[in-house]
Formats: C-alpha cells, structure tokens, sequence
C-alpha cells in the first residue's frame, strides 16, 4: 500500500508569548515542530505499512527549512520525503496550497492513500486535506478516531463526530484526515534519526509540477488577510480565598446573583 | 575551533530531549518519592537505541559519536539524571570496557544485548574497605581448573539487581597490588551470585543501588575481561569514560536547575514585581549561567577528545570535577531563588539539590579527581 | 499582494523581526529581509515599522468571476436525522444582519431526507427564501452527496456569500465547495461584519492557537465563504408570522457518486461529549487526582445540565475519553459558562475554551494560570469545593 503523508512544519503555538507592552506576537525562540495532528497522520501511515507492506512518503510545503521537519518524519520511519519550495508557492491561503500539493501528489505518481492531520495549529483551519483530495477528485473521510483498512482495500473509518463517532466505509484511494485520538505517534529511534539525516530530501519546485502559476502562492489565493490584531485578553476576575470551602462557595453564589447569573 | 553541534548531533539532542520530556517525565515525582527504578524505561531506551549511541553496526550500535551520546545523557538529566545515570553506567563502565578490551566470543556474548539494551550492565569495583584506595581490593578470584572462584563482595553498585551482565574486579595476585588486578564478566544468575540490601540514598532514587556478594561464584576462565593484570588498568580507563556521563548528568542537573529558577523567577511575584526584576536575582542567575556553560564546554571538549582518539584523562577529570561543584552551587541556588517552596517537594529544585551531590562523590571523587589533574598538570 | 521592504528606508532596529508569527523576517547587514516563510499575512504592517518601511505592494489581480452576478447571503441549516442545529439559526441571525447592510437577501440551504419541516423554522429566524434539497441519499451526511447538492445550488443560485457551522460536518463539507467552485474560505470565525469601504464580508479569526485574530477578504471570488464557531452568536428571536419562498431543488446527485458509506452512529456518550453546542461546561483537569473523583464533576453537570470537559493531562492519564478533551488538541469550545476544575490553566488548554463567556476556576494553587482568565476564581481543593459547590446549585434550582 502506497501512502503519501502530507505534513507542515509550524511554529509551536502553544510556546508563543504576547508581548505586553507592545500587545505583538512574540516569535523569537519558538520552536518549529512538525504539527502534532500530521504526526498521527505518520503514525497511522507506519501502522498500515506495518500491517500491509507497500511504501510511506511524507510531503511537505513550505520554506527550505521545513526539511528538519520532513527530517523528523524519515527517523520515525518514513520511507521517503518530498519538499516542495518554491518562491513562486509562497503566501498561499489554504487553497493555493491545496493546489500545489495536489500537484505535487501527481508529480509522485501512483498512491492508494492520502493522510493528512485534521488540522494545522498556526493556522486551525483543517482545510488543506479536504481541498487536495477536491483538486485529486478522491473522496475523503475527515476526522478518523479509527482507520481500519482490511486485505482487499475495504476501509472502515470511525469519524469523530459531535453525537460520538460515526462509522463510514470506504475504498481506495482516498484521503483521510486523523485526529490526536487515533494512536500515540512512535518517537524515532537512534538509527532512524542517524539515517534520516544522511538521508537526501528532493525538492520540486514550481518547475517540476504541473500546474498553473496563476493559480498557486500568493496570485492563486482567493483569500487576503485584511489585519491581524491581537484579541482582547481576558481580564483576571475575582479571586475568592475564604477560610473555608462552604465559605468561599457561598461568597461565589453571592457574586454571580450579583451579576444576575443565577 | 568549531562551536556548532553538527546535524546530526542536533537531532540525536531533540529526539532525547522529546523523549524526556514526554516519556520520563511522566510520573517521575511519583518514582523519586517511592524511590521506584522503571524497567519499562529502561527497555524503551533500548528500543529506541540509545544503548548504542557510540558503538559501529556491527554490534547493533548506532555508529554515533561520543558527543551525540553524551548530548543524551544530559538531556535524559535535565529531566530524570537517575536515568541519566542508568545509562550512563550500562553504556560507559560495562558495555564500553567490553567493546574496548573484550575478544570477539565475548562481544558477541555479551556486548550485543548490551547494546541494544535488551540487557542492563553494572560496574563493580568499589568495597567497602576500597573506596578510592582501589588497590585495597578485598575480593579475590582463585583459578580452579577452567573457572575462577570469586569470593568477596562490592558496595554502592548503580544498576545492581537489576543488570544481567557485570563488569567485576578481583585480586587474581595479591602480591602485585593494582598489578594483580583482573578484570571479569559475570552474569547475574550465577550461583553464589546475591545481591545485598538496596540502598536508601540522598538523591538519585530513580536509579537502583545494591551491594553485590560474592560466594564460591564459579566464572569460567573465558570471562576474564583482557588479561590476568590488566583489571586496574580497565578499570582505571573505563573510569575516564565514566566520568564524562557523570559530568553530563550533573550538567544536565545544573542546567534544569538553572532553566525552573529563570521560569519562576519572572513567574513569581513580591512587591508587585517579578523577582527576576531584582538585581540580586538576576545576578545569580547570571552567575548560574556562566557556570552551566563553562561546565558545557569542558565535558563536550572532553567528548570531543575522546572521539579523536586523543588522551582525555585529564579533561574527563576536570569536566567530571568542574560540572559536578557547579550543579550542587547551581542546585542550592535555584532552592534559594524559589524560598520556601524550593524546599517542598510540590517545586522539582530540592529534589535536583539532593541528586546533585551524588556527582561531586561518584565515579572517583572530586578530591580524586584534584589528583588526577594535579598528577597531570605536575607531570 | 506581496509585502515588501524598502531597503532605502529601513533602520535597521529589527521592531518587524519579532512581530512576523512566521519568523520570516531577519536582519541581514543591519537591514530587515523578507524569507521565503512569509506568508503575506500584513503582521508586520500596522504601525510595527517606525520608518514606514514595510508596504505591501499592490498587484494586477486577473478578474476571476463576475461579481456582479453574485447576490444573496446563504447560512446552511445543518441537520442531523431531521433535528437542526443550533448553530444553523445562530447563523440565520447573522446572515440576516450581513445582507441587511448589503441590501440584499437571505437565504437557507437545507439538504436532508423529509426535512421539508425545517424551511418553516428557517424562515422563522430570517430566511427571506430556502434551497431545499430532499431525498433518501441525503439521509445520512456523506461529503459526495452533500457537496454534489451544494456546488449545484451555488452554480444555478449564485449567492454572495455562504455562511456554514464550523462543525465537524460543516468543515468536512465547506472545503470541498470551495475548492470545486474555486473561491475562498475562512475557517473557523468568530466575528462576522461587512467592510464599509469594499462591502466585503470581513472575516474574523483566531490563529496561532487564538494568540491573535486575523481579519479576512475574499476580494475577487465569489461565493465568499466561511465557517462560523457554534455558540458565538446568539440565536434569534423567531417571529411564525415571517413569509418566505421555499424553492424545491431536484436531487441530482447519482448513487455511484456517494464513494463513502454512513454505516452507523455509534453514540458513546450521549449528550455529555457535545462540547461544541453546550451551554454549560464543567471540566476537570489533573487536579482531580483520580478517575474516580471525576464522578463530581458529573454530579455537577448532571445537576446545571451540562457536558463534561477535561484537560489534557486528565484524558492522557485515562480518566476521560478523548472525545471530552478540551484545548488546542481536542475541542474548541464557547460555552455560556465553563467551570475549570483542578485545571492549572495550559496555554494548550486556554486556547480551547477561552471563548466561554463566563469561565469559574477552582484550584488550589492562587498562582494558577487559569485564575488570570477566570471571571471567578476560588482557591481551594477541588474535592472539597466541589460538592458545596453542587449542593448550593441544586438550591439555588429548586427555587
């Protein structure tokens, strides 16, 4: 079984700092990391190869430096990685990308799945895997809890839903987008990291794939951020410290009556 | 001179580094508190081959430098150095003397397993009556036709009990001193083979300390690591590798010591402003600083030279002394800038005060390590 | 559209190098450079650079559609086995407000099996007209023929802008639309409004795990598209005197067009896992000790009606299913209330509920992050607080 994995090196989100004076985005010292949902994305993919043989290669869309992370993806076990960078895919909104990875997914040829994590978390938009498998014409099934896929390419999936988990049936090709709760991503070995370094990372470019220049990066995104601002930050309320439990419940009932909550 | 850790070396630190911090981070005050060895971690840093940073392929190793398994002995430490020091004592002072001085039956014996961690390793040099004074050895092995009888016992044995493969020296000729001093590899089910009390210590209590005892403990000849001799010498140089791991934990200790008092202290607020902002902190921040990084620089010098191939007995000395006087002023400190709850076990800095000291005594104590260095620098 | 740096004007003082949420800003020979990482995302632009410098430069856009063909605002009324959700009519109150300032009309989109119901309620809360799309293959939710259905009205009905729930369903579906007809989508708002100078549908989101908002365009493309957070909004007030137009559109979707196959809801937790539409929220994080204390939390929720959220911490000890997990890497939720219990109060998890409008934390360390977000905090031990805290309600209830 032939699995492409598309992962996205991003900024860990939850090491980002507001500056307090000047109310900006504090970047500097963040570190980039592969983005957690595409390593369960990976994970699931190593399973399946495990279970099924075939071959696992991890694609990426970003600056030359996402190739650490694409690096990252070989130690845990993937059999090869793709960077696709290019100043031309550059300032793309999700469906510009979508279009360039897409393009790049039939630049690598034959595949029978398609894994994506069900979002990015700089971004959150969870749009990027279903837009691809659009621009591949393949149909998909988001948000797997459980993706079981049996000899003869029948695929069970259990997509977390609001009620609980729905359960669909599928086949190949297709692309699935997974969430944190489908399996605990392996961390790589000693070997895997030694050979993943030593390992060459290709890189296509705007030139390599089929597409048209239009309709990638910047020109092809229909979308425009206007302005980012940073949003009202809570206000610390009240701090209740009684001398006992029943004490401080009851101050709490007096001050949401107060402010008409009960 | 080159300040840059390579790629490589980079990536071995992170893959350690999310290691610690997901896996052995998880329940470590639990295990320190009930002073509780993980096997189960242990065995997954088998898997995942840090066992065999430093060893070639051909005996399941990762074909790595010296560095880059010295990078994850310090960043095991910056979370849990008790495993800091497991591995350090498998990997530095029994599967390295092995690979150093063993022929190929015992590599392939006992170095393999070694290395892939399926087996844990343990060093026994130390007696109660011979401490730094090694030549005082008390233990004995008599050769009875195709084995060696051993009879004697050794104290404060990191991995006891719990490794299957031990490094143990023993007078094979007590008319020669150091000379008559041999080195042996003994498997932990051997007859006669016990293990006494576990020990109840300071700090470290993830890692597990035992005394091992010696009756009419039949050896086969072919376990004798070198020659007949040669046991003060391996000891002696296995000891040098040794103490590069001991100054990683204490690195590793100083560092995290280091990294939870800068946290708080712009954390933690007095007089309405974070106690970072007082010179008085942020003076001894900065004093803790400079330390953690001149003790950096001189164990990865020490690696470094050891990777060469270049004498480092010397450097291991230092770096070993160096790292572990500072992470024991850089542990009390970071106590100090937390007050009164650096002092509880709710804050993890008196938990890395109390690991701290273990570096200044172990692996040759800093006096011995004052001799070393003297005994070079006089030379 | 690219931003730019003026060499010339640049001082040098790196102000934009930590502003970019990219870092693809440095400094090269005392001068500010533009990597390849830059997004174009206008962070650097708002009054970051002291010497203006930093511009973002304009450029011929190819006119993709003819705009002027496009009117109306569309809100999908997602259903589920006949019942709406809230979110479709909290989205009916916006849609109304958006096509109020454009002048123009409001119009739902119901696809479903014998849903023919819900056009009256629709309506009730705003529609001007309602796209109904019936039929078996519609029973259960499955992209192919949702989006078949969808693409088809947007092609014949050409509506300006479509507002869909940030569901999980919503946002398997909305991309799919958008990238068959070619046009933007913004994921995940929490603000809606009309731009006054371009008339454009301003698109309002967190990013950067809610960090900060970025404010959207989809300038040239239409349907302008997005999918709105449940529970930000208020659902309208209906008025059953409302007159609308119900217009029938015939299926044309084809059984072999649906590749996927609704086999089953499997129903693992009832209600009390539907963090996304719950009014009320009472979670538990590490400092509930043990799963078996989790059983206060419940008790609490039982009595305010509530769902039962966790930590992070507390659904990777196993005490919770994942589907309760709340934060970056679980649910993203906004309820009425939410009650943090024995939760420090991680970024990760911050960035999951700090939408709630009124968040009561109770935890025994008064250093504790989540009391600095907290409307009311209480500092002492959950397993104490907890069930006065229960008591006090069913009280405060019974009167």
């Amino acid at each position: 079984m032939d699995i492409i994995v598309c992962i996205k090196q991003v900024p860990d989100t939850t090491e980002v700092k507001i500056d307090p004076v000047t109310n900006t985005l504090i970047r500097q010292g963040v570190p980039s990391i592969v983005n957690p949902f595409d390593k369960n994305a990976l994970e699931a993919a190593l399973q399946l190869k495990e279970q099924h043989g075939g071959k696992v290669t991890v694609l990426s869309m970003g600056p030359p430096q996402a190739k650490d992370a694409l690096k990252e993806c070989l130690a845990m076990g993937a059999d090869e990685a793709v960077l696709m960078s290019d100043r031309a895919f550059g300032g793309a909104d999700t469906l510009a990308t979508s279009r360039t990875l897409a393009a790049g997914i039939r630049k690598l040829g034959h595949y029978d799945l398609l894994i994506c994590g069900k979002q990015a978390i700089d971004g959150d938009t969870a749009q990027v895997g279903p837009e691809i498998a659009e621009a591949l014409d393949i149909p998909q099934v988001t948000y797997a809890a459980k993706l079981e896929i049996s000899g003869d390419s029948k695929v069970r999936i259990e997509r977390e839903h609001e009620e609980g988990y729905e359960v669909v049936e599928t086949t190949l090709p297709l692309m699935v987008t997974v969430v944190k709760s489908i399996n605990e991503p392996r961390l790589p070995t000693v070997k895997g990291t030694m050979k993943a370094n030593r390992k060459e990372i290709p890189m296509l470019t705007a030139a390599d794939i089929d597409v048209d220049l239009d309709s990638i990066g910047l020109k092809g995104s229909p979308t425009q951020v206007h302005r980012i601002f940073t949003p009202k930050q809570r206000v610390q309320g009240q701090l209740i410290q009684a001398d006992s439990p029943r004490e401080a419940v009851a101050q709490l009932m007096n001050k949401l009556a107060e402010a008409k909550l009960i | 001179m080159q300040f840059q850790l390579s790629e490589e070396q980079k990536m071995v630190q992170k893959m350690v580094r999310d290691f610690a911090t997901k896996e052995v981070a998880k329940g470590l005050a639990e295990r320190d508190e009930h002073e509780v060895f993980s096997r189960e971690l242990t065995n997954q840093m088998g898997e995942l081959g840090l066992m065999g940073i430093c060893f070639p392929e051909e005996y399941g190793g990762a074909d790595g430098d010296v560095l880059s398994y010295i990078l994850a002995i310090e960043e095991l430490s910056k979370v849990d150095d008790g495993l800091g020091i497991t591995l350090s004592a498998s990997v530095s002072l029994c599967a390295w003397p092995i690979f150093a001085y063993g022929n190929d039956a015992q590599k392939k014996k006992y170095l393999l397993d070694l290395v892939e961690g399926t087996k844990l390793g343990a060093f026994g040099l130390t007696e109660p009556n011979a401490g730094t004074d090694a030549a005082s050895q008390q233990t004995v092995a008599v050769l009875e036709g195709d084995h060696y009888v051993l009879n004697g016992s050794k104290i404060f044995i990191t991995n006891a009990g719990e490794a299957e493969t031990y490094i143990v020296f023993a007078m094979t000729d007590k008319s020669k001193g150091t000379k008559g001093i041999s080195a042996f590899i003994v498997e932990k089910d051997t007859p006669g083979f016990t293990f006494g009390k576990k020990e109840h210590k300071l700090g470290i209590n993830t890692s597990i300390t035992m005394e091992l005892i010696f009756q009419d403990v039949k050896v086969p000849k072919e376990n004798m690591l070198g020659k007949e001799g040669d046991g003060f010498k391996i000891a002696m140089s296995t000891l040098d590798g040794g103490r590069i791991g001991v100054a990683a934990q204490a690195l590793g200790i100083a560092q995290a010591a280091l990294d939870h008092a800068v946290k708080y202290s712009k954390e933690r607020t007095q007089f309405g402003k974070p106690i970072a902002v007082n010179q008085a902190i942020g003076f001894m921040l900065a004093d803790m600083a400079t330390k953690v990084d001149a003790a950096r620089l001189l164990i990865y010098r020490a690696a470094w030279l050891k990777d060469q191939g270049q004498p480092y007995s010397k450097e291991a000395a230092m770096a070993k002394m160096y790292a572990s006087d500072i992470a024991m002023e850089v542990t009390v400190d970071a106590v100090q800038i937390f007050g009164g709850y650096g002092y509880t076990r709710e804050y993890p800095v008196e938990r890395l005060m109390r690991n701290a000291k273990i570096t200044q005594i172990y692996e040759g104590t800093n006096q011995v390590q004052r001799m070393v260095i003297s005994g070079a620098v006089l030379k | 559209m690219a931003v730019i740096i003026k060499k010339e004007d640049c001082v040098g003082c790196g102000a934009c190098v930590g502003v970019c949420p990219f870092g693809a800003i440095s400094m090269e020979n005392d001068v500010a450079v533009i990597g390849d990482g830059c997004t174009a995302c206008g962070a650097c632009l708002d009054d970051v650079c002291p010497a203006n410098a930093i511009y973002r430069e304009a450029e011929e856009k190819k006119v993709a559609m003819n705009k002027a063909e496009y009117h109306d605002v569309w809100v999908y009324l997602e259903q589920m086995d006949g019942q709406a959700r809230s979110v479709g009519y909290e989205l009916l109150g916006q849609g109304r407000r958006l096509a109020d300032e454009l002048k123009q009309k409001v119009a739902a989109v119901i696809i479903g099996d014998q849903v023919a119901e819900l056009a009256v309620s629709a309506i009730a809360s705003g529609a001007d007209k309602v796209y109904l799309v019936e039929g078996p293959e519609y029973r259960h939710f499955t992209t192919d023929a949702y989006s078949i259905a969808f693409v088809d009205l947007v092609n014949t009905y050409k509506p300006t802008a479509i507002l869909m729930g940030a569901t999980n369903d919503g946002r398997d579906l909305a991309p799919r639309i958008a990238g068959r007809v070619g046009t933007g989508l913004c994921a995940d708002c929490t603000d809606l409004g009309i731009d006054e100078k371009t008339g454009l549908v301003a698109w309002t989101r967190p990013a950067f795990g809610g960090n900060i908002m970025a404010t959207i365009f989809c300038p040239e493309h239409r349907p302008q598209m997005g999918t709105v957070r449940p529970k930000v909004f208020k659902r309208p007030e209906t008025d059953d005197a409302r007159q609308g137009e119900v217009i029938r559109v015939s299926s044309k979707v084809r059984q072999e067009q649906i590749r996927t196959k609704f086999v089953e809801m499997l129903r693992v937790c009832g209600a009390s896992c539907n963090l996304e539409e719950a009014e009320i929220i009472v979670s538990g994080g590490r400092g509930m000790g043990k799963p078996e204390n989790f059983q206060l939390i419940e008790d609490l929720a039982c009595t305010l009606n509530a769902s039962v959220g966790a930590s992070r911490a507390a659904v990777d000890a196993g005490w919770k299913p994942a589907l309760h997990q709340v934060g970056q890497t679980g649910k993203t939720v906004g309820p009425k209330i939410y009650f943090a219990c024995g939760i420090s109060g991680a970024i990760q998890h911050l960035a999951g509920m700090s939408s709630s409008d009124i968040i009561i934390a109770v935890n025994k360390d008064p250093d504790a992050p989540i009391f600095k977000m907290a409307d009311y905090g209480i500092v002492g031990d959950v397993m104490e607080v907890l069930p006065i805290l229960n008591e006090e309600f069913k009280k405060v209830l019974q009167d």
